[in-house]
């Protein structure tokens, strides 16, 4: 990551395979390395630079333009928009902080955002538990050991949209499966998507069913980097099943695991076709998110609220970035390298 | 031999494309109109519904040809749930836009407020336009300018099964207590739900705040009256048809749910308009058309009222083919296509003079619907009047799933609505 100082330069780092890691420069004035760097390795620059640029409009120019429109009170009627003879230029207005006040004070945002806390808990801790029950399964030597790994990747082959829409059929309360199987039972109609809170907890199921291959695959992986050997010697030490999981399996597949989590949880925090093509964060706005809530902010409602859909997507990237900064602050207590 | 296909081809592909070029430059300087021959292409975006008024309006248009041998017409469905914001992304950003779009009454304003439709007046689009019905042509106008031309007029009525009414022995429900009576009756007699009501739209809600005196806004006084006592008491009268099982719902997909119930003779009733009479017709139940009863919307405890609505073409101010499309325009809306939309699709037509073709006077749904329309409930014509929808559908769904109360629906959406209308009351 960028926390290497730039006193150690890339002919370093290739020719004398000791200095990896934190500044370990040989006390050179830093000023006389970089100018060095800068000459020796001028054309590592240039090759760079395209995708420097091509970044930095990509993704650079969006976020300062966002962040711009988040201190205006921009909407559709007040952009500048050229359309054949009709020329209607700008007159949006620098209104400061105020949007950030309005969202932080409301009662929209803090309920949105609790909503999207509980889906991302509870979506994260579901996905890792199943998928680790599943990796230790798919880890030991099962008859169909191959069929079964392809089964459960299955979710993970077919575009995002169709299986989504191939759920949002099985839940529809009338002619879907799911209650069609249910009336066989004799079970009355299942609102799926209909009622708030049973709508919560189909988002929850069909976005835990599209993370499990993820977690499953990860994990798998990190279960099969376990030496075999210390299970054997746990084993003739007489630990039992849960003991050899609970001290050499969990601290094995802790670095792994780290990494899973702290992906599913900005994912699915920002899991914008789950909660769009399902429920359009209905019924009301039961299962609006704090993406799916800025992107009708900002296309479904009226004039277009440009200002107030930006001051939420910077809320969001902060309060992601703070997560990862503690995240990583308590794993690096942990003695975790990350 | 076969060089000369290859030279002729190469000859006719470069003319292709100059031709092409000079129309494009031509039609921003009115060339085409010099030359008195329309040429190029006219995107048009329909919004009728698939699978049944699509296929008609698809052989409409590009019939056209038949009158411009060098106009191409390129037809476009987009479901009518989404038309709206395509065309805003599109419009705005300038690219992909269509040149000619069916824009319901509601967004006609709005766009024309957004600056994206050009206005008509003294073009050929608007000939005979003193044919229009009054009703009909309120909604095209913004700011004394023309921004549309009506293409048809709505309203909406109940929708019933006749066969499900006769098994159960009752009547047609004049108010909302019959409605109640009757749906428990058929209920009863035939394990069927009386009414379906889209709980996804909050257009299906607007006979109900009708019937009760209310409406959305005022908009001579500058007053929002959503959540006066009226508007609470819509709010009330739905979620209790809801509660009692005289209504059946569906707050994600109402529209697919109910049409098939109704097709399959699942529910005995539903409230809908013009829009869904062939889409209804195509159903099994409905093999034998005569199967299918309409009456008006079921009266509240003010009186009974159904929305007006509607649809539009207008023509897109970023068109690279205005002048095709402004005879685009007029052609999809004469008298001539008119009488054959209404003789296919039972659509009621927006001219004066096509009510009393033969094929039309006798035609029963329009027959029904017209003094429907003419006693409807007409909306304000405000640029507003598009956005007065989101906030309320939110609210609505959220009373009929249980998630607020009436009174602290109808008071958020108020509240949305005086955000929405600076200074209003």
């Amino acid at each position: 990551m960028a926390v290497d100082t730039p006193s150690q330069s890339v002919v370093k780092a290739a020719g004398d395979s000791v200095a990896r890691g934190r500044s370990r420069g040989t006390g050179k004035p830093r000023r006389a390395a970089k100018k060095r760097s800068l000459s020796t390795h001028w054309y590592a620059w240039a090759m760079v630079a395209p995708v420097t640029v091509v970044i930095a409009v990509i993704i650079g120019y969006p976020l300062v333009r966002g962040v711009y429109l988040s201190l205006t009170n921009a909407n559709e009627r007040n952009v500048a928009r050229s359309i054949g003879v009709n020329e209607i230029p700008a007159t949006y207005e620098f209104v400061g902080l105020d949007n950030y006040a309005d969202a932080i004070t409301g009662s929209q945002f803090l309920a949105t955002l609790g909503w999207t806390i509980l889906w991302t808990v509870s979506c994260v801790a579901i996905t890792f538990v199943l998928g680790l029950s599943l990796a230790n399964v798919l880890n030991r030597r099962i008859a169909g050991r191959s069929v079964y790994r392809m089964l459960l990747i299955l979710p993970w082959a077919v575009p995002g949209f169709v299986s989504v829409f191939a759920w949002r059929f099985l839940y529809n309360q009338d002619n879907g499966l799911l209650n069609q199987i249910l009336a066989g039972g004799g079970i009355d109609a299942v609102p799926w998507l209909n009622d708030p809170t049973w709508a919560k907890f189909s988002v929850i199921l069909v976005n835990v069913w599209l993370g499990i291959p993820f977690m499953m695959v990860a994990l798998l992986g990190g279960l099969q980097s376990i030496p075999g050997e210390l299970y054997e010697a746990a084993e003739m030490d007489g630990a039992n099943a849960w003991q050899r999981f609970r001290h050499i399996t969990m601290p094995g597949l802790s670095s792994v695991s780290t990494t899973v989590i702290l992906l599913s949880t900005i994912w699915t925090f920002n899991m914008f076709p789950v909660i769009f093509l399902l429920t359009r964060g209905g019924p009301g706005e039961a299962t609006q998110i704090l993406v799916t809530q800025a992107y009708k902010f900002s296309f479904e409602i009226s004039p277009r609220d440009f200002a107030q859909s930006s001051t939420w997507g910077v809320l969001i990237l902060v309060l992601l970035m703070i997560f990862a900064a503690i995240y990583q602050r308590v794993l690096r207590k942990q003695g975790e390298v990350w | 031999m076969r060089r000369g296909i290859a030279a002729t081809a190469l000859v006719a592909a470069l003319g292709v494309t100059l031709a092409a070029c000079g129309s494009d430059s031509g039609s921003n300087g009115g060339g085409s109109k010099s030359s008195g021959e329309l040429s190029g292409t006219v995107t048009w975006w329909d919004t009728s519904t698939v699978g049944s008024e699509d296929k008609v309006f698809k052989k409409i248009a590009e019939d056209f040809k038949k009158k411009h041998p060098k106009v191409t017409v390129k037809y476009v469905n987009v479901p009518f749930g989404e038309a709206q914001n395509k065309f805003k992304n599109a419009a705005q950003s300038g690219s992909g836009a269509p040149d000619v779009i069916r824009s319901e009454v509601a967004w006609t304003p709005e766009f024309a407020d957004l600056g994206y439709l050009a206005p008509l007046d003294g073009t050929v689009a608007l000939k005979n336009n003193e044919d229009f019905l009054k009703q009909a042509a309120a909604s095209t106008q913004y700011k004394g300018k023309t921004y549309g031309v009506p293409q048809v007029i709505d309203s909406m009525g109940i929708f019933y099964n006749k066969k499900i009414f006769k098994e159960a022995g009752v009547e047609v429900p004049k108010t909302i207590d019959e409605l109640k009576t009757v749906s428990a009756k058929i209920k009863q007699k035939t394990g069927k739900p009386g009414l379906y009501l889209r709980g996804d739209d909050a257009y299906w809600f607007l006979s109900f705040l009708y019937g009760e005196g209310g409406d959305l806004v005022d908009a001579e006084k500058k007053t929002v009256t959503v959540d006066s006592a009226a508007g609470v008491k819509a709010f009330k009268v739905v979620k209790d048809l809801v509660d009692s099982g005289a209504a059946k719902t569906d707050a994600t997909d109402g529209w697919n749910n109910m049409q098939t119930a109704f097709k399959d003779g699942k529910v005995a009733m539903m409230i809908n308009g013009p829009w869904a009479v062939s889409d209804t017709h195509a159903g099994k139940e409905f093999t034998d058309k005569a199967n299918l009863g309409i009456a008006p919307v079921p009266a509240g405890s003010a009186g009974q009222g159904a929305p007006q609505g509607g649809h539009n073409l207008a023509v897109y101010a970023g068109s690279k083919n205005l002048d095709a499309s402004y005879a685009f325009a007029e052609y999809m809306t004469s008298a001539e296509t008119q009488a054959t939309v209404a003789k296919e699709l039972s659509l009621l037509p927006t001219r004066e003079s096509v009510y009393i073709k033969p094929d039309v006077a006798t035609n029963e749904m329009i027959t029904f619907f017209k003094p429907v329309v003419d006693k409807a409930v007409e909306r304000p014509w405000i640029p507003e009047t598009g956005s007065l929808f989101a906030p309320l559908v939110t609210e609505y769904t959220k009373v009929l799933t249980g998630q607020t109360t009436p009174d602290a629906g109808a008071k958020a959406t108020g509240d949305a609505y005086r955000k929405l209308l600076k200074d209003w009351k």
